[in-house]
């Protein structure tokens, strides 16, 4: 198959449709809308169904719905409805059901706008509804990279009976990009006996379920999802690093903010300045690795995003004191310039270069 | 000498023993969809919704394949189910304030879709599992931790009657209101219990039988004095009947 000319949005829904997502209930918002289209479209055509739900709320709890018997199901929305979809993330992640949703970004807070953000992410990193949890997020920079993310999310979702989050911002929603479906990579997964299809003569009664009444069960439970949380931590890690061997600052950055900074990186090279980039595809897990590698060789490190400074509490974190860490971002739908990015890195990494030009 | 078996406990129904306080009538609503369960030999083939509420239990009681639901949700995790297995049976069981209040939305939904469920509404005109809190069903007058002088109709408005507006919606099939307080009328809630799954079986639409049912611990009445207060105060408000019956119809 060869490439195809798509939008962000309608790539993401194509993708989880050959991943063998059949199920999808969906609330309309914008920037997400064609996504929701495209499924309204396309599922029939699988044998499929695509059920227009009257919330964001009911959407998540169909969703949870389907995923106890057993199949693919995925749902959408952005931030306001996203918001709305916590507790039954909640209940997902409580009842260890899998299912992939995907928040496509937008001005906030409040009805904000619908110019594309990256301010959601404390709530899709650091939980977002009640109780002690984690939630695999992933998040694409490109088109081709939808793809691949999206077949990936409903795997460990499967793999670890947990809700997988597919982040992306209005600008990858809504950009055009060419990108080809190649052969679907098909991975080992545990075989779904937990599902409730009805007992049919094959054995005892299936329950789901997050209620447990007795504190020391619920005590038990939470331990084993926090082993499961670990195993996640250790193996579902994904990032990419942009020329930081030699660098003497490292940008982070991630989705399309990423390809912005990998611009101004360009630019700042040719200038003789020795800037990299780490790239977090797997947002939680949080890559690590890469800092610590390269925190007590580097001078600093500088977050760029559109909020006003999360993700640098990651890095913060990763750093651990080793080195500087600084911030530059955008917020309420306000996109990043690559010239912006750059007279960042200059101010920073080319202070006094740049101060002493300034001065004649 | 050889016994003759005259009753025995139906097997839509686990051997766990219920939580229920004494006098509840959940307990009897329970058995009443267990036997038309095992009495339609479909306990294999259904999956049920437990609600939020004092009946949140049930998946420990009902002997199918079952799932629990958010406060209020029920009906759109059955939507979920149905839609994927549109040959099983599947039903929600939920409470007047989880059914009324948070998740009315849900359910006029799914009547409004016409979802092939049945939908076991419990109205006990409280919230039973918090304390004894007011829901949209409680009466004008009836006192509740959160109308400690009584529900007042231009403080808290009136109590919404949930038979009578889904049965307006063309997605419903099969509407009934019924009660559990004495023997007579537990037969007759059986009967529409049973309608409510031979409609889904028909593929017919959305099934709904509401059971007046009482809650003596948050009434503040005893077991016997409950009985007659869902006959000389609830059925006068909540009048009992078939609100819809498209079958029938045709
Ligand atoms: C989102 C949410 N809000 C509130 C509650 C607390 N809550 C639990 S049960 C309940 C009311 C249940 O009343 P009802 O549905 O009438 O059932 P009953 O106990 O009377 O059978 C409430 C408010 C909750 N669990 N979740
Ligand atoms: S509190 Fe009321 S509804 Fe709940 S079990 Fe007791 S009597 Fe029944
Ligand atoms: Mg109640």
């Amino acid at each position: 198959m060869g490439k195809v000319l798509m939008k962000g949005n309608e790539v993401i829904a194509e993708a989880a449709v050959q991943a063998g997502c059949k199920y999808f209930f969906g609330y309309p918002i914008t920037p997400q809308s064609e996504l929701v289209a495209y499924m309204a479209r396309r599922l029939p055509e699988v044998g499929g169904l695509f059920l227009q739900a009257e919330s964001e709320i009911a959407a998540i709890n169909m969703v949870y719905g389907a995923a106890g018997t057993g199949v693919r199901v995925m749902t959408s929305s952005s931030s306001p409805g996203f918001s709305l979809k916590q507790e039954g993330i909640s209940y997902l992640v409580g009842s260890e059901l899998p299912a992939v949703v995907v928040n496509i970004v937008r001005g906030g807070p409040g009805l904000g706008n619908i110019q594309p953000a990256q301010s959601d992410y404390f709530q899709v990193t650091k939980g977002g509804g009640h109780g002690d949890y984690n939630i695999p997020v992933l998040a694409p920079a490109s088109l081709q990279e939808i793809v691949e993310l999206t077949n990936e999310a409903f795997d460990i979702a499967d793999r670890y009976r947990t809700p997988v989050i597919l982040m992306g911002d209005g600008m990858l929603g809504q950009m055009m990009e060419p990108v080809e479906f190649g052969e679907r990579t098909h991975s080992e997964l545990p075989e779904k006996n937990w599902a409730t299809t009805g007992t049919r003569g094959d054995g005892p009664r299936r329950i789901i379920t997050s209620l447990e009444l007795n504190a020391q069960s619920l005590e038990t439970r939470n331990a084993a999802l926090q082993k499961k949380f670990a195993r996640i931590k250790e193996n579902e890690v994904r990032y990419e690093t942009y020329q930081t061997d030699d660098a003497d600052y490292i940008m982070v950055a991630f989705g399309t903010v990423a390809r912005i900074t990998m611009n101004a990186i360009s630019k700042a090279r040719q200038e003789g300045i020795k800037v990299g980039l780490i790239r977090p595809i797997s947002l939680w897990p949080f890559p690590e690795k890469p800092f610590l590698e390269t925190r007590d060789v580097v001078k600093g490190y500088i977050s760029v995003e559109m909020s006003a400074g999360q993700m640098v509490e990651d890095v913060r974190l990763a750093v651990n004191g080793h080195a500087e860490v600084d911030f530059y971002g955008r917020t309420g739908g306000v996109v990043p310039t690559q010239e912006e990015i750059y007279q960042k890195i200059l101010s920073v990494a080319g202070g006094s270069r740049y101060e002493h030009e300034n001065s004649f | 000498m050889s016994m003759k078996t005259v009753f025995k406990k139906t097997t839509g129904l686990t051997d766990n023993p219920t939580h229920y306080c004494p006098g509840c009538t959940h307990g009897i609503i329970h058995r009443l969809v267990g036997e038309v369960l095992e009495e339609m030999d479909i306990l294999e083939e259904t999956i049920g919704v437990a609600s939020v509420g004092c009946s949140v239990l049930s998946y420990e009681y009902f002997n199918c394949d079952m799932t629990q639901a958010a406060h209020g949700r029920a009906p759109a995790v059955a939507t979920g189910v149905k839609r994927v297995l549109p040959d099983r049976f599947v039903f929600t069981y939920q409470g007047d304030g989880d059914l009324a209040s948070i998740g009315i939305s849900e359910v006029i939904h799914a009547a409004a879709r016409g979802e092939k469920i049945t939908v076991i509404f419990v109205n006990n005109a409280i919230y039973g599992m918090t304390g004894g809190q007011m829901a949209p069903t409680t009466l004008i007058g009836q006192k509740t931790a959160t109308t400690p002088f009584g529900r007042d109709e231009s403080i808290q408005g009136l109590p919404i009657k949930v038979c009578e507006m889904l049965s307006t919606l063309d997605g419903a099939a099969y509407i009934e209101r019924v009660s559990a307080h004495d023997v007579q009328h537990i037969q007759k809630a059986k009967r529409a219990i049973r309608r409510a799954f031979e409609t889904q079986k028909k593929g017919l639409g959305f099934s709904m039988v509401e059971i007046l049912s009482t809650c003596p611990t948050n009434w503040g009445l005893d077991p016997y004095e409950s009985l007659e207060w869902i006959k000389d105060n609830m059925i006068p408000a909540y009048p009992l009947g078939v609100y819809k019956n498209k079958e029938g119809a045709e």
